[in-house]
This record gives C-alpha cells, sequence and structure tokens, in this order.
C-alpha cells in the first residue's frame, strides 16, 4: 500500500544562501513535517468529534441555543481536554520548528553574513534604509512565533532572520511548498501567464515580500519586467536579496521600504502590485491605508493580486472559522482573526476598485509532483499552513483617468 | 558591525517569541512536560533515521566514513521508505491520542458496566 508522506528535506533545492543542513537537523525537519500532517490529518479529526460530541452538546444545555460566533466556539473548546491537547502539541511542533530552524542558522552565521555580503555588494539588488521603522503591527509579538520576527537582527548586519524562515519552512508547510518553498509565488506566475497570456507587465511591485519566496516565481517568469520587493523588514529583505542573487535571478531590487507609504513611487508607476499571504499580517487601520497605496501606485488597466486565506463569509461554518482561528491566538498571529473577518472585496473597492473590476480565483501551489505532494485539503488540510489559498483580484479601471 | 563577537548559537537559538504563550494545561508542569515530550520524540526519530543512514551505507559499501553520513541523500526510493518509517513511528508514539479521537467516534460505556450487565445476562 503507498503511504502519503511528505518528501526527504534534501529534495529542497541547496542555493547558495540556504543555511547547510547536516544530517540530523535535516531528519528534524523530516520528522516536523511528517509531524505536522499527523496532528492537522489523522487526529485533527478529534476536534470535530470533541465538539459535536460534547462540546456543542454543553453549550446548547447551556444556553438553549446555538454558538452565534467563532469566539464562543473557542472559549468553549479552549475548556476541552481534547482540543487542549491538541493545540499544545501543535504549538510545540512550531516552537520545535523555530529552535531547530535557529540552532542551523545560528552556529553558521559568520559564513552566511560572508557570503550575504559578498552577494549584495556584487549585485545592487539590495536597498536598506534604515529610517523605516517597524510598524507595530510586526513588533507587538513575533508573529507565527518566529523568536525576533522578520525584523530583528542577532548582530548589525545580519541575516540570521531570513535564513531562519528560509531553512524552516518546509516543516512548517509538510512540504507542500516545493524545492524552492516558492509554490505560492509559482502559482501566482503560472495563474497570470495562463489567464492573460497577453499582460505584459514592466513593473511590478510586491508589498510584504520578506525573503522573495513569492516574488522571484514571477520575476522569472517576466523576465523583461523590473520587480522591485520591498518589505519593513531589512534582516528579512538582506538574505532575500542574497537569495536572489544566488539563484541568479537579476531582474528583481529587494528595497526596504513600508507598504503604508509608498511616496518614493509616483502615481500610476507599476503594472503589478501583488502580496502573497501578507494582508493578515497588518492592522485594521494599516490594512485600507495599503491598499490605497496600492491603488495609487498602480497604472490604469493594472492588476492588483492578493493570496490569501479565504475570508469567514457567512457561508462559512462557524465551526471552521474557529479552527481557521487557531493561529490567531495559538501561533501568534494577531491580525489574522479579525482580517478574515472582513469582507476583502470591500475594502478593495473603497481603496478604487470597484467590484465589477474585482475577481476572485483559487490557487494552489504549483510544485514539481513528481517529488512534492499536494497539499492535503478539506478535512486535512492543515488551516493556515496548507497550500491552497484564495486570490483576490482587481484591474484597475481606465475610466479613473478620464475621471481624475 | 560586531562580527568578532562569538555568538552563543546554543544559548542564543533557544530564544523565545515575543507573545504571551497559551497555558494549555491547568498544571503548567504539563505544559513543560509536553515540550520535554514532543521534542525527545523529534530526537527518537532524528536517531532512527541516523541509523537507517548508517545501515544503508554499510550495505552500500561494507564501510564507511561520518562524512558520508552527513552528506548522504536519499534517492526517491530510500526517500519514501524512510518517510513512511518517520510515519509508522509517530503513529507507534501518538497512539493515545489517536484511540482517544476513535474513543470519541464509538462513545463506549465503561467495561465495569459490561461485567455488572454480564454477569447478569
Amino acid at each position: 500500500m503507498t503511504q502519503e508522506v511528505p518528501p526527504p528535506y534534501t529534495a529542497l533545492t541547496r542555493h547558495p544562501m540556504m543555511p547547510r543542513v547536516d544530517h540530523d537537523e535535516a531528519a528534524r525537519f523530516n520528522f516536523l513535517a511528517n509531524f505536522n500532517r499527523y496532528l492537522s490529518g489523522t487526529i485533527g479529526a478529534g476536534n470535530k468529534l470533541a465538539y459535536e460530541k460534547r462540546v456543542l452538546p454543553a453549550f446548547r444545555a447551556e444556553h438553549g441555543r446555538d454558538p452565534q460566533h467563532r469566539n464562543e466556539i473557542r472559549k468553549a473548546m479552549n475548556r476541552d481536554p481534547w482540543h487542549r491537547m491538541w493545540s499544545a502539541l501543535k504549538r510545540n511542533s512550531m516552537e520545535l520548528r523555530q529552535h531547530n530552524g535557529r540552532q542551523t542558522t545560528l552556529r553558521q552565521l559568520d559564513q552566511l553574513d560572508a557570503l550575504a555580503r559578498q552577494f549584495n555588494a556584487h549585485s545592487g539588488q539590495l536597498e536598506l534604509d534604515p529610517a523605516v521603522a517597524q510598524p507595530h503591527y510586526q513588533t507587538a509579538v513575533d508573529i507565527h512565533c518566529q523568536p525576533g520576527g522578520y525584523h530583528t537582527e542577532e548582530r548589525a548586519g545580519d541575516v540570521a532572520a531570513g535564513a531562519n524562515y528560509d531553512v524552516g519552512i518546509f516543516a512548517t508547510t509538510g512540504g507542500a511548498m516545493g524545492a524552492l518553498n516558492d509554490g505560492g509565488g509559482a502559482a501566482v506566475a503560472e495563474w497570470a501567464k495562463r489567464a492573460h497570456p497577453d499582460f505584459r507587465p514592466k513593473r511590478i511591485l510586491d508589498i510584504g515580500a520578506t525573503v522573495g519566496h513569492n516574488a522571484l516565481p514571477i520575476a522569472q517568469a517576466f523576465p523583461d519586467a523590473e520587480v522591485i520587493a520591498i518589505d519593513t523588514a531589512g534582516a528579512s529583505l538582506r538574505y532575500g536579496a542574497a537569495r536572489a542573487a544566488g539563484l541568479g535571478v537579476k531582474n528583481i531590487r529587494f528595497v526596504q521600504a513600508s507598504g503604508e507609504d509608498l511616496s518614493r513611487w509616483p502615481d500610476g508607476y507599476f503594472d503589478w502590485v501583488q502580496t502573497t499571504m501578507f494582508l493578515h499580517e497588518l492592522s485594521g487601520k494599516a490594512l485600507p491605508k495599503v491598499l490605497g497605496e496600492a491603488s495609487r501606485v498602480l497604472a490604469p488597466g493594472g492588476l492588483i493580486f492578493h493570496i490569501e486565506q479565504p475570508e469567514y463569509s457567512d457561508a462559512m461554518p462557524l465551526y471552521e472559522q474557529f479552527m481557521r482561528d487557531w493561529d490567531a491566538f495559538n501561533n501568534n498571529e494577531p491580525f489574522w482573526s479579525s482580517m478574515h473577518a472582513f469582507d476583502l472585496k470591500d475594502v478593495i473597492a473603497r481603496a478604487g476598485f470597484p467590484r465589477d473590476a474585482q475577481f476572485e480565483v483559487g490557487v494552489r501551489a504549483v510544485v514539481d509532483r513528481t517529488i512534492f505532494p499536494d497539499a492535503p485539503s478539506g478535512e486535512a488540510e492543515d488551516y493556515g499552513r496548507a497550500a491552497v489559498w484564495n486570490a483576490y483580484g482587481a484591474w484597475k479601471p481606465l475610466a479613473q483617468v478620464a475621471a481624475a | 558591525m560586531s562580527d568578532d563577537a562569538p555568538l552563543d548559537w546554543i544559548a542564543r537559538a533557544g530564544k523565545r517569541a515575543k507573545g504571551k504563550r497559551p497555558e494549555y494545561f491547568d498544571d503548567p508542569a504539563i505544559d513543560r512536560l509536553l515540550s520535554l515530550a514532543t521534542a525527545l520524540a523529534s530526537e527518537v526519530s532524528v536517531l532512527r533515521e541516523r541509523l537507517d543512514t548508517v545501515e544503508r551505507l554499510l550495505e552500500a559499501g561494507g564501510s564507511l566514513e561520518r562524512r558520508a553520513i552527513e552528506e548522504y541523500v536519499p534517492d526517491t526510493a530510500a526517500g519514501y521508505e524512510r518517510g513512511v518509517a518517520t510515519k509508522a513511528y509517530i503513529a507507534r508514539i501518538m497512539r493515545g491520542y489517536q484511540q482517544e479521537v476513535e474513543a470519541l467516534e464509538a462513545a463506549d460505556p465503561p467495561v465495569q458496566d459490561w461485567v455488572e450487565k454480564l454477569a447478569r445476562e
């Protein structure tokens, strides 16, 4: 009988900037990739069973009605012994991933820093601006339990934050993101090529790019375009720029800037503004600002494309909303819950993209299926980590030019 | 730049993430013990995988240098076999959890009920 198992860690591409892993470091990630699938797949069903068999009946007995909000379910489930144990296991798995990644990265940080400095000095693909402040929504907690977040330096000018992110994301996603952990960006590029074969963007902006996993495939798919990948976190950009140079992708630059303030770029400068799994890391006030700026720098006829987890619409069962919300409370994703409760289409509309200019498509990671498996979906989906997303897109109306 | 300052990678790697950690159990000792058990489970898996590497290299070459272990890259078939072995290992150590899920589905009465019932029927 064939078994569904993650690919071995050694199937990842060892690009020049990727931290080297010894035998046991790879084996630790192999364990976690497999273990995470077990938690979300094999025993993940226990959560729904606990809910239906005892938590929901107890709630009905106590309140004389069904839960009306995912928060009510969360409060009730957080008292359930099964859900507590399952959550504790999952939290530990996240912490192990970080610890393993940091050990691997920090023990060789001298070499990684030296290599990055070399790449970045020669490529001209990195532009840091120390005046860019880290927004409070990035520093309130360390997002997805990565110690120091995306932005903290271990020492001046180091690449640890980006390197740790790159070396361990395999474990978090169960190996579903492909050999370069770029299945998301590859999916975006593939969609653009397939759905809009005549689209020839000259300038592309990726906001919240971190190490550029998802921006690089776009740059590779559109070699004549100039891609600018921005982030507030210099510690991640340093690694990302060196990673791109190491992979020989030259038409991309990593620029330290905030999506809330794109004032260095004029109106209508870009033909495509992209965000990939980024909007949920903002705040209620920052989200419309970022989308407003994205709209301003986008040329009429240009594309905005946001890859996100699906929003919590009324059609989504409350129990699923509660499960998708796990990361907000257990994996340091503080904007996750409120973000996915927004009507994103409405926020996009207010940023200047009327509903009839918008579209929504489902996107699944594009990876080499001979080595990297399809991401589990449905009941076994690892909510928040599965390589399946919703994309919210819009074409900027040409009419806005006339109206302006 | 402080490149010359030695970096204590073991101490620094264990840094906690900012943000209060949820307390999953009423007794914090259980939280700590579960962290220990999860890490040990991972390390046993690592040992098993290392032994598998040693066995494969010995079988292929009759003797080996330690460097060969560090540089070992399983081919597709070996990668799959090791993935299955890890999956089966996880299933063994996680039996208690998996059977709790099964019990949630079945909802057996306590065996004591049967003891009393069978004495009567």
